[in-house]
């Protein structure tokens, strides 16, 4: 049984990039929880905020010109945006650990990964080198890496993209997080290693407990692995709901779109192109409904009227005027 | 990573063959005769012809390179013109302190061009970032014998902190070992000697390494830069690493291999560089040497130390390229 109070409680955050364009306002209003042992999706396509929400989470927004304009982010119950620096580098990769998209960019390519894997838990750890060595050893096993012992000597470029990735979630878990923070960690793999990858994720939080926030542009990964999901566009929340629900029983028209474009595990990946049109100019939002542009369902309303997020069932939430204007039918 | 090592010396036979043929035939070119510069403008025509004979300067080109080729392959350079010396003696005589200028000047250029570079980068657009870069422009369009003269002026004859020429003052002991007077002091123990070996090191170093220095710290700024928008600096931050480990190990290291190439190019030309030093600061080293030979047409030393030079030049290539294997895991020399 999962233990129910969160972990990890992101409220009202605000990221913006100041640009002598305009503010992007590319994480505009996110909110979520995540419970232990819980794996919670963010999905949506490039551009969405769901990799700056992330980033956020992790105080990591290259600043100027991004800047976390308002928001809680509560890890324990603890503020980290009211964290210094020095107090966000212990809680970076011991506590919230991160892995990436790209597994040959994301590893330094002149450093071999036993230097890379132990120089983490060195900085977290009371251990010495040799200790460190040794517990490199046991991640290396633990992600199903052979010979781990002598494939820590090696270069990032000696291994395979699968291997390398499997190498990327040893280092985020050296110190046993609590929370994975995982962004679109498949997306530059093939097809049969992206499975391998999701079932090593699975396994290793049914093992370890931690929680994982999954970022992906891809409801199969979704639907593969996660709890709950939540779905961004233009930087805000439009539909938040139990996995199970939401494919079930989708209810944005935005939803239904990223449905329709759902690779199946046969065919080779390709980007969700299904919807028709272009992500907004996050400098120059259109009044009304953001997605309204790209609706299928768009009424008139849609183009004046901003929706907010509107409790539809229990625990499904929706973002869409479709369903205030029941919400009204209801309560009348 | 041997075998490479041995393939790239072997390499460096036809290179070098080059150079002798450059050597031999640029001294060809150059207006002025050998004969005449060594007699004197009173000497008769009959004179003339007669050296000319004994020297082989009427021989065919070719046979005169055939000479040439023979005594430099059994390490014998001929013997200077003017003073009848034995050049092959009188470069290795010079060398030590043509090494020891040039890599002062180096380590001064490297250490501090990094440093300003990689806290240019870190600091993008602070006062520092301005200063040094400003500074950099600066020091890459600076003539050396300006520079060099500027500081015998400032140092040495306004304030007289600093000796304006040679290696080691008159009054001051030294025994020597290597003929690298800074190792030799330290060897011996002699701390009066390191100090005025420093002194004399310091303005000739300053004026050889301010070039270079001002290009490996534009070099290294901008392949900092560079670096630390990649991936696996936002990695090395996720995983809460220390600021110092993500620029130091994380980011220097990979931006170090452009700087690198910088470096071997800049120590070639500092070769060049060090002709004008060592003439200014009245340095004993090979420049020098080849200075006061090119003035007086003695152009069996011109030749010799051009080879020097030359082979010093290939040998510092080839150093470059094996630490790019060691810096850049991801090069292999199959
Ligand atoms: S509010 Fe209107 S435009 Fe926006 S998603 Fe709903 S129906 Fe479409």
């Amino acid at each position: 049984m999962k233990d129910e109070t969160p972990i990890l409680q992101v409220k009202q955050l605000h990221t913006h990039f100041f640009s002598k364009s305009g503010v992007v306002k590319a994480v505009d209003g996110v909110n979520f929880d995540i419970k232990p042992g819980e794996t919670l999706g963010i999905v949506g396509e490039s551009g969405s905020g769901k990799s700056i929400t992330a980033m956020s989470i992790m105080r990591l927004i290259p600043s100027p010109p991004g800047k976390i304009v308002n928001g809680e982010v509560l890890f324990k119950g603890e503020d980290l945006l009211k964290k210094s620096e020095k107090q966000m580098r212990k809680i970076r990769g011991k506590e919230i650990s991160m892995i990436f998209q790209d597994p040959m960019t994301s590893l330094n390519p002149v450093l071999t990964v036993e230097k890379q894997m132990i120089e983490t838990i060195l900085t977290h750890e009371n251990m010495n080198k040799s200790q460190a060595r040794e517990r490199a050893v046991e991640l290396m096993d633990l992600v199903g890496i052979p010979e781990s012992r002598n494939r820590l000597k090696n270069y990032p470029h000696e291994f395979s993209g699968g291997m390398r990735q499997r190498v990327m979630i040893a280092m985020a878990l050296a110190c046993n997080p609590e929370v994975l923070i995982a962004d679109e960690p498949t997306t530059a793999l093939d097809v049969t290693i992206q499975a391998q990858i999701l079932e090593l994720l699975n396994k290793l939080q049914k093992e370890l407990g931690m929680a994982i926030v999954m970022i992906t542009h891809d409801l199969g990964v979704v639907a593969e692995v996660c709890d709950r999901v939540m779905v961004m566009y233009a930087g805000k929340p439009v539909e938040f709901t139990e996995a199970n629900s939401l494919f079930a029983n989708p209810k944005h028209p935005y939803t239904w779109g990223l449905m329709n474009s759902i690779p199946k595990i046969t065919s080779k990946k390709e980007k969700l192109e299904a919807i028709e049109g272009a992500p907004p100019d996050l400098r120059a939002l259109p009044q009304g409904c953001s997605f309204a542009p790209r609706c299928k369902h768009a009424m008139e309303q849609c183009l004046t009227i901003d929706p907010s997020i509107t409790k539809v069932e229990e625990s499904h939430h929706v973002r869409c005027l479709l369903y205030e204007e029941t919400e009204k039918v209801i309560s009348t | 990573m041997l075998k490479y090592i041995i393939r790239r010396l072997a390499m460096l036979i036809p290179v070098l063959l080059g150079v002798s043929i450059l050597a031999f035939s640029l001294m060809q070119l150059i207006p002025g005769d050998p004969a005449r510069s060594m007699l004197g403008e009173k000497a008769t025509e009959s004179q003339l012809m007669q050296l000319r004979e004994e020297m082989g300067l009427n021989d065919p080109y070719i046979v005169q390179y055939g000479r040439f080729l023979g005594s430099v392959l059994q390490g014998d350079l001929g013997e200077s013109i003017k003073s009848k010396e034995d050049i092959s003696v009188e470069l290795l005589n010079r060398l030590p302190a043509t090494i020891e200028l040039t890599m002062f000047a180096m380590i001064l250029a490297i250490v501090v061009g990094i440093l300003a570079g990689v806290i240019a980068a870190v600091k993008q657009y602070s006062w520092f970032d301005n200063l040094s870069m400003t500074g950099a422009l600066f020091g890459v369009s600076l003539p050396i014998f300006w520079l060099g003269l500027m500081m015998i002026w400032l140092f040495s004859v306004k304030l007289g902190i600093l000796p304006a020429s040679g290696r080691l003052s008159n009054d001051v002991e030294l025994n020597t070992i290597t003929n690298f007077y800074l190792l030799d002091s330290i060897l011996t123990g002699n701390w009066v000697a390191f100090k005025d070996v420093f002194t004399h090191l310091l303005m000739p170093g300053v004026a050889l390494g301010t070039i270079p220095m001002a290009i490996i710290a534009r070099m290294t700024r901008s392949s900092m830069l560079e670096v630390m928008k990649q991936d696996y600096i936002r990695t090395a931050n996720a995983k809460g690493l220390a600021r110092h480990l993500i620029v130091f190990r994380h980011a220097l290291k990979n931006a170090f291999l452009p700087v690198l190439t910088v470096i071997g190019l800049q120590f070639g030309l500092l070769l060049g560089g060090a002709v004008l030093t060592e003439t200014i600061f009245s340095w004993p080293g090979v420049g020098r040497y080849v200075y006061l030979a090119v003035l007086g047409r003695d152009y069996p030393v011109v030749q010799g130390a051009i080879l020097i030079i030359a082979i010093i030049f290939v040998l510092v290539n080839l150093i470059t390229d094996i630490l790019y294997k060691y810096f850049d895991p991801r090069i292999s020399y199959n």
